[in-house]
């Protein structure tokens, strides 16, 4: 009797099928001397801080493939939940995926507990996902938000670990921003400081790695309020050129003129009409 | 789980496609370098680890803490990957809640200790996590119980482990007898911490102390300033 064979439908999630293939074509291109295409990496500056009345997550805006920039305003501060945001560092498309299905699961789960969502569920949730993909899901997070215990930020490493901690910082660009934080941080500052703090170590990342750039975000968190201020600082305006290489007719004077016409046959003519209608 | 996770264990370089732009430590895992200790005395347990977790040459955390309560009077130290040792320790943390609450009394410190043998020796090509088990039971009273890498099980009245615990083990045979009070234990933990963490680039930060008894725990911190100097400067 012969047996059928089921097609088993693709189950939601990740599908890694195509790594095996990816590795033999690596190795296949690496022989005739080019590279494959790189995966879009964020560069990256992001940090986070907590201040008298909530926290503050800040992040810059450079996305980039290889030595190009691939986006030069991109948006790396993530929504979680009315009160949770996360930004995120390493492979652009892994931080939004990830940062999307947390979303949305803690969304239901809020509405399963009725209860307004902590970031510790948050954290919970992303640590556990990305540990059960052991480090291949290449998502760098600041989770930062504040809920019924206080404000809180969460540092959240690709395979799976996580740091609670009062400043944190992630990404190429975290030694800069990471000095910024050393030398300037007290507990329990005032809003307009820890926003003028959280700017300047986004600028020292900037400004100092190549792998960050652009503009810098910001995201204030407090028990009431969300403040999505994007962008909070212009850092890198395109300039204005202040010169132009046309020169205008007369501006170099005429010697000689000389004129030459050539004889030329039509050989064919062929009308084409675009469709402008 | 064990498809995928062999190619893990050389992964680190094969899939991270070269780039100057991320730096070698934002591509290193998370690991707690450390040094733990942990130390039975008469009537409870000393335990004790420094704060440092690195990537790398950079470190990521350094006021880490690495004394993870279990449960009400049993705490494990973390050594190993950050990652791997959090998981485990969270998954025990239930596994021991859920059983105590059947058992409808305080769960036994071995019980724990096997709890985390139990996932360490499964998974132990997967993971990379030395754990050190300790508190303070009605049975046995204070117990300290030591989970390698590979998923050993063995009790020692005092165990130290992590990358600095190297550097001690001749201090701690030389200066352990059997017997000590609490406060005695407690300096000792502190010191050879210290020595560790002077020798060993992968420990430093503060030291965190905790005593586990029947009255409770109490935990206590010594900054950097603070710790014990030695000859060396």
């Amino acid at each position: 009797m012969a047996t059928l064979t089921v097609k088993v439908p693709p189950f939601g999630g990740f599908n890694f099928e195509n790594s095996k293939r990816n590795a033999a074509l690596e190795g296949a291109v690496n022989k005739v001397g080019s590279s494959l295409p790189a995966a879009r990496k964020t560069g990256t500056t992001i940090c986070g801080i907590v201040f008298k009345d909530g926290v503050i997550l800040g992040a810059d805006t450079r996305a980039t493939e290889g030595m190009i920039v691939a986006d030069k305003n991109c948006s790396k501060i993530h929504y979680i939940s009315s009160n949770i945001y996360c930004c995120g560092a390493g492979t652009a498309a892994d931080t939004e995926m990830t940062t999307r299905i947390i979303s949305s699961n803690l969304e239901l789960h809020s509405l399963s507990t009725g209860r307004v969502p902590r970031v510790a569920t948050a954290n919970r949730m992303l640590k556990q996902m990305l540990f059960r993909y052991q480090g291949y899901i290449g998502a760098a997070l600041v989770l930062g938000g504040v809920d019924c215990n206080g404000p809180h930020i969460y540092s959240i490493y690709p395979h799976g670990s996580t740091d609670k901690l009062p400043y944190v910082t992630m990404g190429s660009g975290s030694l800069a921003a990471m000095a910024v934080f050393e030398d300037r941080y007290k507990p329990d500052m005032e809003e307009e400081e820890a926003k003028r703090l959280v700017r300047d170590a986004i600028a020292a990342g900037i400004f100092n790695d190549l792998g960050s750039g652009s503009n810098i975000d910001l995201c204030v968190i407090t028990k009431g309020k969300v403040d999505y201020i994007r962008p909070h600082d212009e850092a890198n305006k395109k300039g204005v050129r202040t010169g132009d290489y046309k020169y205008k007719r007369g501006a170099t004077g005429v010697l000689t003129k000389v004129v030459t016409p050539l004889d030329l046959e039509l050989v064919d003519e062929s009308v084409h009409t675009m469709d402008t209608s | 789980m064990a498809a995928g996770a062999t190619m893990m264990m050389e992964s680190g370089q094969r899939f991270s496609t070269k780039s100057d732009l991320v730096p070698d430590w934002a591509r290193q895992e998370v690991s707690t370098g450390t040094t733990i200790m942990a130390v039975e005395y008469d009537g409870g347990v000393v335990i004790g680890a420094d704060s440092r977790t690195t990537t790398g040459a950079y470190i990521a955390n350094r006021v880490t803490d690495k004394l993870t309560p279990i449960h009400d009077r049993i705490f494990c130290c973390r050594s190993g990957s950050a990652a791997d040792t959090q998981a485990i320790a969270d998954m025990v943390t239930y596994q021991l809640g859920f059983h105590s609450i059947e058992l409808d009394e305080p769960p036994l410190v071995e019980t724990a200790a096997n709890l985390f043998r139990a996932s360490c020796y499964r998974y132990r090509e997967e993971l990379s996590a030395g754990i050190l088990v300790a508190g303070w039971d009605r049975r046995k009273g204070g117990q300290v119980y030591c989970v390698p890498i590979g998923g050993m099980l063995v009790r020692q009245p005092l165990s130290v482990g992590g990358s600095g615990s190297t550097y001690i083990y001749g201090f701690m045979d030389a200066n352990y007898k059997p017997g000590m009070s609490k406060d005695q234990c407690m300096e000792l933990a502190a010191t050879a911490l210290s020595l560790a963490m002077e020798r060993d680039g992968s420990s430093g930060g503060v030291v965190r102390l905790a005593s586990i008894s029947e009255e409770g725990v109490e935990r206590r911190v010594i900054l950097g300033n603070q710790l014990p100097r030695f000859s060396t400067h």
